[in-house]
């Protein structure tokens, strides 16, 4: 077997006296989507922002390509190959499609002190690799403002598919989006993983995840609920564990026995 | 689905043609440009001196040294942030030079290195201080603002005995800095100051800067929104100190021309003027949010004042209505640029 591209064990964050995270473990291959499920407040968010340094770990491992590592910026992850798209703050919006997609690694011509943007080529390039994911904008030159949410989402993926990213981690990139939007977007992170990343997919819906998922990985208030493979678990056994299992049945119970009452 | 597959092969459906008007009214400085006709126009029309030569330079001069901080603070508006310091710093340069070539006799060239030392290290705490307290740059200013306020006038009397310094014309090297900052240039029998260069300069440059470079880029990006610039990795804390060093050093070319050329500086002066630049730069289009604006229309906001300014003179009206003309003429601005970037964000 392959080394995994990212590999976590054991891992654990503490904020003052909130266990935020504890004891989660899981690995991200190349070529495979690993999905983070949990509800409100269960450690999805300070994982992704364990893996694309934001945060630090306290404990446990963090293994890049198999090197144990500790992220010190949103930088130095984005230099390992690391890239994450946030749901709401992924671009500019008064800023132009194409201004957008370079942004942090705009190509320059010139020497010396006189660099100017290569505007040309940089429209050029975002329009090509917005075409390769099968993106069909209508303007590189509109402010991404004027997108939709999910069009927004699919610039996002494409710059990070574009600047050469090994691991691509989306933080609810479907929860805005209605139900052909979504689809749309999911098509885009399979085309990522057809690419050969690895995806790591946050979300809070078992039926967004599954289509696209190989791995899934169950959080619950902090905690690990447990690391499947899709051949061990089914999409209803994964929507039950994640509303709680038992729990969401003695709700059922109740509710119904309201309804009857 | 009828609708959809009528749509003419080859072409997007969803891309209807924008005309030449709607190409034109994208651009954040249109508004401006607007306004300066009909100003320009109305005077030229009213009054008689404003198209004369001579007429002309006094208010090109007017607009030359406003609008020199102005495009720096437009800068600085696209990065989001706001410098009420600018205005008093003009005077505070222009103290440190004057004190240090008067009193201490320190050679011109060296006074004026001196005082830019001083401007881009208050500009650099400016920037600092925003970014390490995360308050707003309009509370963390506005104490720098009074305190530049208060050193201006205690030192000055502690130095001096009086609030204000004069005398830069026998200190050495005035004559060499004083053609480079506060000469004139005479065209067709009139004298242009040569603080109009300097305006279309930083005008110039700080236009290609936002709009051709890596730098112009992360401006508009960590005023359009940090955080996300941030997460591709740009240097949000570095470009927002640069965009304050930006003001200080437009306030510290202003502070220089003024001191050359009226050889003697009072300890109160510029109070006021931290609003006239954000004035000039919102009327050229910038957004009090961040993320958008341009240096040419903060030129031309300065422009349009220098005009007003002047014109209300030569048109022998009280100089009273001209605060009101810029109550009325910012409002319109808003108005107006309000309603186009509407408008742009639809049109493509």
């Amino acid at each position: 077997m392959t080394t995994p591209l990212i590999e976590v064990s054991g891992i654990g964050k503490t904020h003052g006296s909130v266990i935020a995270l504890d004891d989660v473990s899981t690995v991200v291959n190349a070529g495979e989507v690993t999905c983070v499920l949990g509800d409100n407040g269960a450690g999805k968010s300070t994982l992704i922002k364990v893996l694309a340094g934001v945060h630090r770990h306290d404990r446990g491992v963090l293994r890049v390509q198999g090197e144990e590592t500790t992220f010190s910026s949103p930088r130095d992850a984005l230099d390992r190959g690391i890239a994450t798209v946030y749901q709401d703050l992924a671009v500019v919006p008064l800023m132009s499609v194409w201004r957008n997609f370079w942004l942090g690694s705009e190509p320059v011509v010139g020497f010396g002190p006189l660099k100017f943007l290569d505007r040309r080529r940089a429209r050029e390039v975002t329009r090509t690799a917005l075409a390769e994911m099968g993106i069909d904008l209508r303007d590189v030159e509109q402010p991404v403002g004027t997108l939709s949410g999910g069009e927004r989402q699919c610039v996002a993926i494409a710059r990070a598919v574009h600047f050469g990213a090994k691991v691509l981690i989306l933080d609810e990139p479907t929860a805005a989006l209605g139900v052909k939007q979504a689809g749309v977007v999911l098509k885009y992170v399979a085309q990522a993983r057809d690419r050969g990343l690895g995806v790591v997919l946050i979300t809070h819906n078992p039926h967004h995840a599954y289509p696209v998922g190989d791995r899934f990985l169950l959080l619950k208030r902090g905690r690990s609920l447990g690391s499947h493979d899709k051949a061990d678990i089914s999409v209803e056994e994964l929507t039950r564990q994640m509303a709680g299992g038992a729990e969401l049945e003695a709700l059922e119970h109740e509710l119904r026995g309201d309804a009857i009452g | 689905m009828a609708v959809a597959a009528q749509a003419p092969p080859g072409a997007d459906e969803r891309l209807g043609r924008p005309g030449p008007l709607d190409r034109l009214i994208v651009r954040p400085e249109i508004g401006s440009l607007l306004g300066a006709l009909l100003v320009f126009a109305f005077f030229s029309v009213v009054t008689e001196r404003f198209l004369s030569p001579g007429g002309v330079a006094t208010w090109l001069d007017d607009a030359s040294t406003l609008g020199i901080v102005a495009v720096a603070v437009a800068m600085l508006m696209i990065g989001g942030e706001f410098d009420l310091s600018a205005g008093v710093m003009t005077a505070s340069t222009a103290l440190v030079t004057a004190v240090l070539s008067t009193r201490l006799g320190v050679n011109v060239w060296l006074a004026l290195l001196l005082s830019l030392v001083f401007a881009l290290a208050v500009g650099a705490l400016n920037g600092w201080l925003v970014m390490r307290t995360g308050l707003p740059s309009f509370i963390v200013t506005l104490g720098t603002f009074l305190a530049l306020q208060g050193l201006n006038l205690g030192v000055t009397r502690l130095i001096t005995g009086t609030v204000q310094v004069s005398g830069m014309r026998e200190a050495d090297g005035y004559a060499s800095a004083g053609f480079l900052f506060a000469s004139t240039i005479t065209a067709g029998g009139t004298a242009f100051y040569v603080s109009i260069l300097w305006w279309v300069l930083v005008t110039a440059v700080a236009a290609v800067v936002l709009l051709r470079t890596r730098f112009g880029n992360w401006v508009f990006a960590v005023g359009g929104s940090a955080v996300g610039a941030r997460a591709v990795g740009v240097p949000v804390t570095r470009t927002k100190i640069l965009l304050f060093c930006t003001t200080a050093f437009a306030a510290w070319l202003v502070g220089s021309i003024n001191i050359l050329r009226f050889t003697s500086v009072q300890a109160n002066q510029g109070i006021g003027l931290e609003f006239q630049f954000i004035i000039a730069a919102v009327i050229g289009g910038c957004l009090l949010t961040g993320g958008f604006g341009s240096a040419v229309g903060a030129a031309i906001g300065a422009l349009i004042f220098g005009m007003a300014r002047q014109g209300i003179v030569y048109a022998q009206w009280n100089s009273d209505w001209f605060q009101l003309f810029l109550g009325v003429m910012l409002l319109a601005a808003v108005l107006v640029n309000n309603a186009l970037r509407r408008r742009a964000e639809r049109v493509r």
